[in-house]
């Protein structure tokens, strides 16, 4: 598998310490552009630092980010998201007593003479939804009507007002039943279709394979491992995740693989 | 865009929209009703016990009651929809009064420089507020009972000595608090042009939508919608008529409720006030500036404020150090809530302002009228504050349950 198309975001040596806790040290990965980038890892892996860092929360101590060849430095969530990173964060963060439209424009209402123009932001939602083949009946219903997976629809279509070119999905499928799932993982490649580029970050080791490009695995704050999905299974990924096989670039590389599965085992 | 959208088609036609409001209502969403009923309730019962109570000449008197108060409570439904609170609007009010007073008739300022000086300061002291809060966390509640406490006594220092300041009879201020009222023609014209507005703005909406393909309100229902308002304004301001008419600052009063309605519902900060009294995380998170909002709101709520303690001075023809005092706080703020805005943020409108203080008015006015005790007024007015929580909080209950919270 070859990845030609545009990089749009790279890391290299990307560190943070809080106090004496080395959240992370020197990761490296690539996003490209119709690309999902899986980063998985256990609880304490350093994948929410990772968020916070990309999204502009907590500017990294080391370690250089280029967006579009370009070095930059993104010291609040508006420098990151005026850069065209959207971040859709776990908890959403949508505003339950509004309705759809209200919170897909949140922020960044379209006026009209000074006023809000609703027709124009009602029938941008209404395409934006249906070009994500989204199950939502009326865009003038408060969220708090829609269900999880609806509302994680929302929270999605939201972070592509601002025309991104990457969208940061953290943990999307966490609260979500089996069928709302499939709609979430379904509108990720909607996403990819249309050429973002996407980070995934989860937990579902099978959401991921299901759609990932690339998977990174952090554990303890380091880069232990990046796969490419096509030749990669499930039990290779846990016994990254879990440390059972060491990728880490910064340490010597086992001679053997240790623990009960074999790197080696595939056809 | 070809076709409207199934749920939204639904609640297109008059039926549809009936139903809408039904589907509303079973979701909790009372709105307006619990406040429309007792209005009605509060007129029958009074009226059967003394007739005097829906005279014209009462309900002038009642329009009149309501201007100030009313201000006050326009400046505590925007508090209260980002979820805060202002305990202090009675003492601003005073001292708003107090410094016109003083300014006008002891320094001999001209009314408008008086004037303003009167509603800067009441801007100043929700700026104030506004700093404090978004700088140190303080909970509006104690910072706003502080200020209760420490512009009652801006108030007293500015009265000085004498204590009462009478504002002459003939200036323009108490002339447009006690004696100014619209001529009849002009009150009919403000109706028509009001009502031809509010058509004009709903079928151009309508024509837009339907361009873009969503689903419009019908003709049917905007044709309802007109006829019921112009029979509203027009049936209030004949029976007003009959009396002395429609008052220059009850008009006021309205004009400010439109005016704010207006900006919570069609602009960008109105949008932002709603999302922080919802959720403020999720508005931050938007990259709404938070603060600002809180700001704005401390501001324009003691600046409110401010204008409704210069309407009662008006109307009173003389600030005193009561000015502002006694129940003037606790009206505004439960005339706020019995409207039907939320105390838990993100929910009401400015109409909740000139209906809450309607009936806490009408209450006052009524028992006034059968010479009962001001005990029982107070007793009275506390009970419908109550059932006007009780409301609220069984209707978010509900929105909960029929997930609409």
């Amino acid at each position: 598998m070859s990845h030609q198309p545009e990089q749009i975001l790279s890391l290299r040596g990307v560190s943070k310490r809080f106090g004496a806790v080395r959240a992370l040290s020197g990761i490296d990965f690539d996003v490209h552009a119709g690309e999902v980038v899986a980063i998985v890892g256990d609880n304490g892996a350093g994948k929410s630092t990772l968020v916070k860092i990309l999204s502009g929360v907590h500017p990294p101590d080391e370690g250089v980010i280029t967006f579009y060849g370009t070095p930059t430095t993104m010291n609040s969530p508006t420098d990151s998201r005026d850069l065209g990173i959207a971040t859709v964060f776990q908890d959403l963060a949508l505003c339950d007593s509004l309705d759809v439209v209200s919170n897909l424009w949140l922020g960044r209402e379209l006026t009209r003479g000074g006023a809000l123009d609703e027709v124009e932001m009602e029938q941008r939602s209404w395409s934006l939804l249906r070009e994500l083949r989204a199950r939502v009946q009326s865009v003038r219903v408060p969220v708090a009507a829609l269900s999880g997976g609806q509302r994680q629809t929302v929270a999605i279509a939201r972070s592509l007002i601002g025309d991104p070119s990457v969208v940061i999905l953290d943990e999307p499928t966490a609260a979500l039943g089996v069928a709302q799932t499939a709609e979430v993982l379904n509108l990720i490649e909607r996403l990819r279709e249309r050429g973002l580029g996407i980070i995934l970050i989860s937990h579902n080791i099978a959401d991921v394979l299901a759609v990932a490009d690339r998977i990174v695995v952090l554990r303890l704050g380091r880069n232990n491992g990046i796969f490419d999905v096509a030749d990669v299974t499930s039990e290779m990924i846990i016994s990254a995740i879990t440390g059972a096989i060491d990728h880490s670039p910064a340490r010597p590389r086992p001679t053997q693989p240790v623990g009960p599965v074999a790197v080696e085992d595939r056809p | 865009m070809s076709s409207t959208h199934p749920q939204d088609a639904r609640h297109s036609g008059f039926r549809g929209t009936v139903g809408a409001f039904v589907d509303r209502l079973r979701g909790g969403d009372l709105g307006s009703l619990p406040v429309l009923t007792g209005l009605v309730l509060i007129g029958v019962v009074f009226q059967l016990l003394n007739p005097n109570f829906l005279s014209p000449t009462n309900l002038v008197n009642l329009t009149m009651q309501c201007a100030a108060i009313g201000t006050i409570a326009l400046g505590i439904v925007l508090v209260l929809l980002v979820g805060e609170i202002d305990l202090s609007v009675g003492s601003v009010s005073g001292l708003a009064a107090a410094i016109l007073a003083v300014a006008f008739v002891q320094f001999g300022w001209p009314l408008p420089v008086a004037l303003l000086a009167a509603i800067a300061a009441g801007a100043a002291a929700g700026l104030a507020y506004g700093l404090l809060y978004t700088r140190f966390g303080v909970p509006a509640f104690v910072l706003t009972l502080a200020g209760l406490l420490g512009f009652l006594g801006v108030q007293l220092w500015v009265l000085g000595r004498v204590g009462s300041i009478n504002i002459p009879f003939d200036s323009l201020l108490v002339t447009f608090g006690q004696q100014l009222f619209l001529p009849d023609p002009v009150a009919y014209g403000i109706v028509v042009l009001v009502v031809l507005g509010y058509g004009y703005t709903l079928v151009s909406q309508a024509r837009r939508r339907t361009e873009a393909g969503l689903a419009a309100m019908s003709t049917s229902v905007i044709g309802v919608r007109v006829g019921g308002l112009l029979l509203l304004l027009g049936t209030v301001t004949w029976y007003l008529n009959l009396a002395r008419g429609v008052g220059a600052m009850f008009l006021l009063f309205v004009a400010l409720v439109t005016i704010v309605h207006h900006a919570l519902t069609r602009t960008r900060w109105g949008r932002a006030v709603y999302a922080v009294g919802g959720s403020v995380e999720a508005a931050r998170r938007a990259g709404i500036r938070v603060n600002r909002v809180y700001i704005s709101v401390f501001v324009l709520c003691s600046t409110l404020a401010a204008v409704g303690g210069l309407m009662a001075a008006a109307r009173l023809a003389a600030a005193n150090q009561s000015s502002g005092g006694s129940d003037t706080n606790l009206n505004a703020i439960a005339a706020a809530v019995i409207g039907g805005t939320s105390l838990f943020g993100g929910r009401g409108s400015a109409f909740s302002a000139l209906l809450g203080v309607l009936v806490i008015m009408s209450i006052s006015s009524g028992l006034t009228l059968l010479n009962l005790d001001s005990s029982i007024r107070y007793i009275v007015t506390g009970s419908v504050l109550v059932l006007a929580v009780i409301i609220d909080s069984l209707s978010r209950r509900s929105r909960a349950a029929a997930g609409r919270a």
